[in-house]
C-alpha cells in the first residue's frame, strides 16, 4: 500500500466508526477472490475451497494438526483395520483396495443422505477423460468401484501408495441432481452441472451451511442447512464478500461491513502488521506459517548456474533473516529447503545456508569467478557474473525483496538484472516453457508431506513433447533424487518413509535446485468476539471447521 | 441523411468486423493458453491432461480455424460459453452490463449535469472562470484511486454515513447507498471535461450578434444564456458524450475494482488476463459497438442541431 495511504488510513482508523455493530447472528466475511466455479471436482482454486469448506464435506481431509482424519467417512481406511487390503492388480501389478464408508448422519440440502452411489458417481464422471476434471491421476490409478452398501464404496487402485486412506479431490457429488446432466453430454457437463446452473438449489451442498444467494464477482451468502446434523454452527448466516483491492478490503473492514478478513485470501502480511499496530485493539490477527514455499528457481541449464558452488554462494550472499525481520516483522518462517518444519518429515539437522558474504565470496572465487574493475566478477572467457532475477510483477512484496537481494548480490561480485513479468506470462510461458535464464522468485503450494515429484524429478522437466507439463523448470537431474522421489509415495512404514525424507532433503540442501527463502504466513484478521477459527497453514480452509467458531 | 446513416451503419459492420479478427488474434497471440496457466497451478496435472484439456478446449486447433469456427457462432447469435465463469457469455455479460450502466450512466449524467452547469456560469459571469477552472482542474487531476479512498475513509470509515463498497444485499433503495461513493469519485473525475468543453463553446457563442440581437429584443440573461446560446453550442459537448458512452459499457476497472462492484471494465480484465476468449472478445466487441453507434447518435444530433452541417 502506498505511504499516503497508509497514513490516511491511520488517521481514518483513530476515530471510531459510526456504523453499528452487525447482529451477531450474521459473520460476513471479507476475501479477495470471487471462486469462478462452485463445482467441487472442477479447478482447484483457493477461493472455491474456502466457500466449499461451508457448505461441503470431503471424505478425508488434512486436519489443523497436518494429520489426515475423516470428515465425510467414519473410519480412516487403514490395513490394520482391514479398510484397506493388499491385492495384486488384473495384470499382476501390486494394488490396494479401499473401502470408505460415510458417516450416517451426511445428508444433502434436500434431505437425502449421502450415499456411496454418489460417490460412484463422482469415481464415474472423473474417469470418463472428456467431463474436464482436472487431475486425472486419482481417477486413473482407480481402476474400479464397487458399491458395497449404501453408505460404503470399495475403490481398487493399481498403486499402493502411503497416501491411499486419501480420497483426494474425490468428493459425492449429489448423483440424483447430476448423473442425469453428465450422462446427457460429459464433455458440457460443465457448463450444465447444477453447481453452474442453479448454486442455491439444496441439494448441492451437505455441510454446516448451503448457498442461499451468489452475487457474481461481488459475494456468496451462506445460510444454515437445516439438514446438517453434525454440531450446530454459532451463525444463522454467512456472508462472503469479495473485495479484490487489498486497500478496500482493509476499509470495508474498518468501515464496520467486514467482521474478518480470511488468512487464505486476505490481506498481504506487511499491511496487515501494519494494520495490528494501529487497530490491534480492535481485532485480533492470528499469522499462521504455512506451507507456502517461497524460493527462486534457478536454470541449471544456464552453465554459470550448473555449477553447485555458484547456487551455494547465491544463498550465502543473501541475508535472509534480515530479510524476514525488516521486510516482514520476523512472521515469515526461514526455509533451509522444501519441507516445511512443522512436517512431520521434516529432518532438524539438514544444512542450512546461514549468511555468510566470505564463504560466498571463498565459493565463487573457488569457482572461477573473480571480481572485476567494476566489482562485478568474471570468468576466465571475460564472462560478466550476471543473473537475470525475476518475479511476478505488481507483487509489491516480492519486488521489495528482489531489490534487497540485488543489493546483497552485488556486494559479492554478483549482478543481477531485474525483469519482471505480469503473473500470466511468468507463469503460463517464461517458467512453463523454461524460457527464462537465471532466477524467478515464486512459491509453491502444498499438502502435508507432498512428495515433490512434479518439481524435482528429472522427468518432470517441461518439454514441448511433453505437452510442457511437469514443473522441474530448474530442470534439475539427480539419479539418486529420482529414485527417492520413486521410492517415498510407495512407503508405507512411517519410520523407514523418514529416513528416505531425511536423504532427500539432505540432497536438496547440499544441491540447491532451487534457493530456498523463507514458508509465507497468512495473516488472519478476527474481530475480538470470534473465537475457534483454526488455520491449517495447507491447502485445507479452515472453514471447513466452522462448526467450532463461537462468539465469545 | 438516410443514405449517411446507410454509409455508416455498413462502416461500422466492415469496422467490427476486422476489429473481431484483430482482437481474436491478439488474444490468441498472447503468452501462456488457459491449459499452460492451468499446469502452472495444478502439479498433479499429467501431460495426458494437457493435450486432453487442451482438445476439450478446442486449443489443438489452428487460431484460423478456431476464429471461424467462433464468428460462425457468433453471427448465429451464439456468443460462446466463458471458460472462467463455466457460464454463456451473454449471461455473465448481462448482469455486469447493467451493474457499469447504472454506476457509469449515473456518473456520467452527475457528471455532465454539474458540468454543464460550472460551464454555463464560467461563461456567463467571467469572473468566476477561474474558479471554475480550478475545480475542473482537480477533479481531472485527482486520480481515482486516490479521491475513492478518500471518500471511503471520510464517509464510510470516519463518518460511517456510507458503505465503503460492495453492493446491497437487500436491493430497492438501499443500493442507492452503495452507489453514491463510486458515482461520486467518477463524477468528480469526468465533470471537468464538460466544463472546460461548454464554458469555452458557450463564451465563444455569448460573443456572436445574434446573441445581442436576443438581448435587444428584451430577453433575460438566463433566457438568452439556456434558449439562445447553449444550443448552439452545444455540438462539442455531444462529442464528449459520444466518446463517454463508450466507457457506459466498457466500465471503470480502477473504481469498479476499489468499491468492489463487479462491472464491465473488471470483467474484461479479467477475460483477457484469464485468457477466455469468448468473454474477452464479445465484451471488447460490445464496447467498440457502442462507442460507434454514441459517434454516429452525436453526429445525427450534431446535424440536428446545427442545420449548417447537414450539406457537408
Amino acid at each position: 500500500m502506498k505511504p499516503r495511504l497508509v497514513a490516511l488510513l491511520a488517521i481514518a482508523s483513530l476515530t471510531p466508526a459510526l456504523a453499528q455493530s452487525p447482529p451477531r447472528d450474521q459473520l460476513t466475511i471479507g476475501i479477495t477472490q470471487y471462486p469462478a466455479t462452485l463445482h467441487p471436482n472442477i479447478e482447484s482454486m483457493a477461493a472455491k475451497s474456502y466457500v466449499l469448506g461451508f457448505a461441503r464435506r470431503p471424505l478425508t481431509v488434512y486436519d489443523q494438526d497436518w494429520a489426515l482424519t475423516c470428515m465425510g467417512c467414519d473410519t480412516l481406511p487403514s490395513l490394520d483395520n482391514g479398510m484397506a487390503q493388499r491385492e495384486t492388480t488384473p495384470d499382476g501389478r501390486p494394488g490396494i483396495r479401499v473401502t470408505w464408508r460415510l458417516r450416517e448422519d451426511l445428508r444433502w440440502g434436500d434431505g437425502r443422505p449421502v450415499s456411496a452411489e454418489d460417490l460412484l458417481f463422482a469415481w464415474q464422471a472423473g474417469r470418463d477423460f472428456s467431463t474436464g476434471f482436472g487431475g486425472s491421476e486419482f481417477y486413473r490409478s482407480a481402476y474400479e468401484a464397487i458399491v458395497v452398501d449404501p453408505r460404503s464404496i470399495t475403490l481398487r487402485f493399481d498403486r499402493v501408495t502411503f497416501e491411499y486412506a486419501s480420497a483426494g479431490d474425490w468428493q459425492p457429488l449429489p448423483a440424483h441432481v447430476e448423473r442425469a446432466r453428465w450422462e446427457q453430454e460429459p464433455r458440457s457437463y460443465r457448463s450444465r452441472s447444477a453447481y453452474e446452473t442453479e448454486p442455491t438449489n439444496p441439494a448441492l451442498w451437505n455441510g454446516p451451511y448451503r448457498v442461499i444467494q451468489v452475487q457474481p464477482g461481488a459475494g456468496i451468502t451462506l445460510e444454515r442447512n437445516d439438514t446438517w446434523a453434525g454440531p450446530a454452527p454459532a451463525f444463522r448466516r454467512i456472508a462472503i464478500r469479495t473485495v479484490e483491492s487489498t486497500t478496500a478490503l482493509e476499509a470495508q473492514l474498518l468501515a464496520g461491513q467486514l467482521d474478518m478478513i480470511a488468512g487464505e485470501l486476505g490481506l498481504p502480511l506487511d499491511q496487515a502488521t501494519a494494520l495490528e499496530r494501529r487497530v490491534g485493539a480492535r481485532f485480533r490477527i492470528g499469522y499462521k506459517p504455512g506451507l507456502i514455499y517461497e524460493h527462486l528457481d534457478v536454470n541449471h541449464d544456464t552453465p554459470l548456474l550448473a555449477d553447485r558452488r555458484v547456487r551455494q554462494a547465491l544463498v550465502m550472499a543473501i541475508d535472509r533473516a534480515q530479510i524476514v525481520s525488516r521486510l516482514f516483522d520476523g512472521r515469515q518462517v526461514l526455509a533451509h529447503g522444501n519441507v516445511n518444519p512443522l512436517d512431520w518429515v521434516y529432518d532438524q539437522s539438514i544444512r542450512q545456508w546461514p549468511h555468510d558474504p566470505a564463504r560466498a565470496r571463498a565459493l565463487l572465487e573457488e569457482a572461477g569467478w573473480r571480481p572485476g574493475p567494476d566489482g562485478i566478477r568474471r570468468n576466465q572467457a571475460g564472462e560478466r557474473l550476471t543473473i537475470e532475477l525475476m518475479t511476478t510483477a505488481g507483487n509489491r512484496s516480492r519486488e521489495a525483496v528482489q531489490q534487497v537481494i540485488q543489493g546483497m548480490w552485488r556486494q559479492a561480485g554478483i549482478e543481477a538484472r531485474i525483469r519482471n513479468e505480469p503473473p500470466r506470462v511468468l507463469f503460463g510461458e517464461t517458467l512453463s516453457k523454461r524460457r527464462f535464464t537465471g532466477a524467478v522468485m515464486f512459491a509453491w503450494i502444498s499438502a502435508p508431506e507432498s512428495v515433490p515429484r512434479t518439481t524435482l524429478h528429472s522427468d518432470e522437466i517441461p518439454t514441448a513433447e511433453r505437452n510442457w507439463s511437469g514443473q522441474n523448470y530448474t530442470g534439475f537431474r539427480n539419479a539418486e533424487m529420482d529414485a527417492l522421489l520413486e521410492a517415498i509415495p510407495i512407503e508405507l512404514d512411517r519410520e523407514k518413509r523418514r529416513a528416505l525424507w531425511q536423504r532427500l532433503q539432505a540432497i536438496y540442501a547440499e544441491e540447491l535446485p532451487a534457493i530456498p527463502l523463507w514458508f509465507r504466513a497468512d495473516a488472519h484478521v478476527w474481530p475480538r468476539w470470534l473465537d475457534g477459527v483454526r488455520p491449517t497453514g495447507h491447502l485445507a480452509p479452515s472453514s471447513l471447521w466452522v462448526t467450532d467458531w463461537a462468539v465469545r | 441523411m438516410i443514405r449517411l446513416l446507410a454509409a455508416r451503419l455498413v462502416q461500422i459492420a466492415v469496422t467490427m468486423a476486422i476489429l473481431s479478427f484483430a482482437m481474436f488474434l491478439l488474444i490468441g497471440l498472447m503468452p501462456g493458453d488457459p491449459i499452460d496457466l492451468a499446469i502452472a497451478g495444478d502439479p498433479r496435472l499429467t501431460a495426458e491432461d494437457a493435450a486432453r484439456l487442451r482438445a476439450l478446449h478446442g486449443l489443438d486447433q489452428p487460431l484460423l480455424a478456431r476464429y471461424a469456427a467462433w464468428a460462425g457462432g457468433l453471427l448465429e447469435g451464439r456468443f460462446g460459453h466463458s471458460r472462467l465463469f463455466a457460464q454463456p457469455v451473454a449471461d455473465i455479460i448481462a448482469p455486469a452490463l447493467v451493474s457499469t450502466l447504472v454506476l457509469l450512466g449515473g456518473a456520467l449524467l452527475l457528471a455532465g449535469g454539474i458540468g454543464i452547469a460550472l460551464g454555463l456560469l464560467a461563461a456567463a459571469r467571467p469572473r468566476l472562470a477561474p474558479a471554475v477552472d480550478a475545480i475542473a482542474i482537480l477533479g481531472q487531476s485527482a486520480p481515482s484511486f486516490w479521491l475513492g479512498i478518500l471518500l471511503i475513509i471520510l464517509f464510510a470509515v470516519t463518518l460511517g454515513w456510507l458503505p465503503a463498497g460492495g453492493m446491497s444485499e437487500t436491493g430497492g433503495l438501499d443500493s442507492l447507498r452503495f452507489l453514491v461513493l463510486p458515482v461520486a469519485t467518477l463524477a468528480i473525475a469526468n465533470l471537468a471535461a464538460y466544463a472546460r468543453h461548454s464554458a469555452a463553446a458557450v463564451g465563444l457563442t455569448l460573443r456572436e450578434p445574434w446573441i445581442t440581437a436576443a438581448r435587444a429584443r428584451g430577453n433575460g440573461e438566463a433566457r438568452v444564456l439556456l434558449r439562445h446560446a447553449f444550443p448552439n453550442a452545444a455540438v462539442p459537448v455531444l462529442q464528449v458524450a459520444a466518446l463517454d458512452a463508450g466507457a457506459l459499457v466498457g466500465g471503470a476497472l480502477i473504481t469498479e475494482t476499489l468499491f468492489a462492484r463487479p462491472g464491465m471494465g473488471k470483467l474484461i480484465y479479467d477475460a483477457v488476463m484469464g485468457n477466455d476468449t469468448n468473454l474477452a472478445l464479445v465484451a471488447l466487441l460490445l464496447v467498440a459497438l457502442v462507442t460507434m453507434l454514441a459517434t454516429l447518435a452525436a453526429d445525427l444530433a450534431q446535424r440536428a442541431l446545427d442545420p449548417r452541417l447537414r450539406d457537408a
